[in-house]
């Protein structure tokens, strides 16, 4: 299972619109920074802070290629992220599911108690 | 009447897990489910497929608790800790840590109920105590704050999927 540090990096990176967009970009192929701060309307100074943090977080890496160091997307930590948190998801969502049910049987059982408490008292009084 | 709000998972900081789920039952029911081991044994089975196996709860501060949960592969999944703060029917914090420690160290769980119209909604944090794991957020640039639910995460991945990733 993925390391807690990872996985924070990975939602904190995916935490910002922007950064998600420069991902959602890349999922099409890889770009330059210049080819991704067009749509954004930012700076490629901006657009490099942003990389710099999904860089860190693993999701995007960076090609040799001097000139124009392509970035591309990192699919991995994506999927561990994604993957965590749905056995998170299901491990409660199902566990409640149960307790749903559990608690209407209490309830009843409460309601029950109670009824023949009140029967039990209504004799008491009349004795 | 209108169906409880669904389970939300939100990791609003950098060491934080919150869970958040509405019950049809007042509070103190919900409050029991959650501290009676006769009444854990029967919802918390964890995923599906998997049973719990182990439940042993001395619900009480400085109290231990251990959970150990069985896979149809025979796969075990433990988790125990210590009681710390037990108020009925409002609050509960504990110690957490899993057998295999792959939460970084120990964690700190903490459950609130609160009742509104005769429901109860519980509200469960699981904070990481783990410096690397905090500093590694930091370092990271999350100081803005975040609020990252899953759904967004899961958009997001449909996003790409559809794009063809």
């Amino acid at each position: 299972m993925a390391s807690v540090r990872t996985l924070d990096a990975t939602f904190a990176a995916l935490a910002d619109p922007t950064r998600r967009a420069i991902l959602a970009r890349l999922a099409l192929g890889e770009a330059s920074v210049t080819e991704l701060a067009e749509p954004f309307a930012m700076s490629q100074p901006a657009i490099s802070k942003h990389l710099k943090v999904l860089e860190l977080a693993g999701l995007v890496s960076r090609g040799r290629d001097a000139q124009r160091r392509p970035c591309r997307i990192e699919a991995e930590p994506l999927a561990e992220a994604s993957g965590w948190l749905e056995n998170y998801r299901q491990f409660w969502e199902h566990s409640f599911a149960q307790l749903d049910n559990l608690l209407e049987e209490l309830k009843a059982e409460q309601a029950v108690a109670k009824k023949s408490t009140k029967r039990r008292n209504a004799k008491g009084d009349k004795a | 009447m209108s169906a409880p709000k669904p389970l939300t998972i939100t990791t609003p900081g950098d060491r934080e897990i919150i869970v958040t789920r509405e019950f049809n039952a007042p509070r103190e029911l919900v409050f029991d489910a959650f501290g009676k081991a006769e009444l854990l044994k029967r919802w918390f089975n964890g995923p599906p497929g998997w049973t719990l196996a182990v439940c042993e709860v001395d619900f009480r501060v400085g109290g231990k608790f251990r959970f150990v949960w069985r896979g149809a592969d025979g796969v075990e999944m433990g988790m125990g800790g210590t009681h710390k703060v037990i108020e009925r029917p409002e609050r509960v914090v504990r110690s957490e840590i899993f057998d295999q420690d792959w939460t970084g160290g120990e964690t700190i769980g903490t459950a609130v109920f609160t009742e509104r119209d005769g429901r109860t909604t519980l509200t469960q944090s699981v904070v990481y105590a783990s410096r690397e794991a905090r500093d590694a957020a930091a370092r990271s640039g999350m100081a803005e704050g975040m609020e990252m639910g899953y759904q967004s995460l899961d958009a997001f991945l449909a996003d790409q999927v559809a794009a063809g990733a």
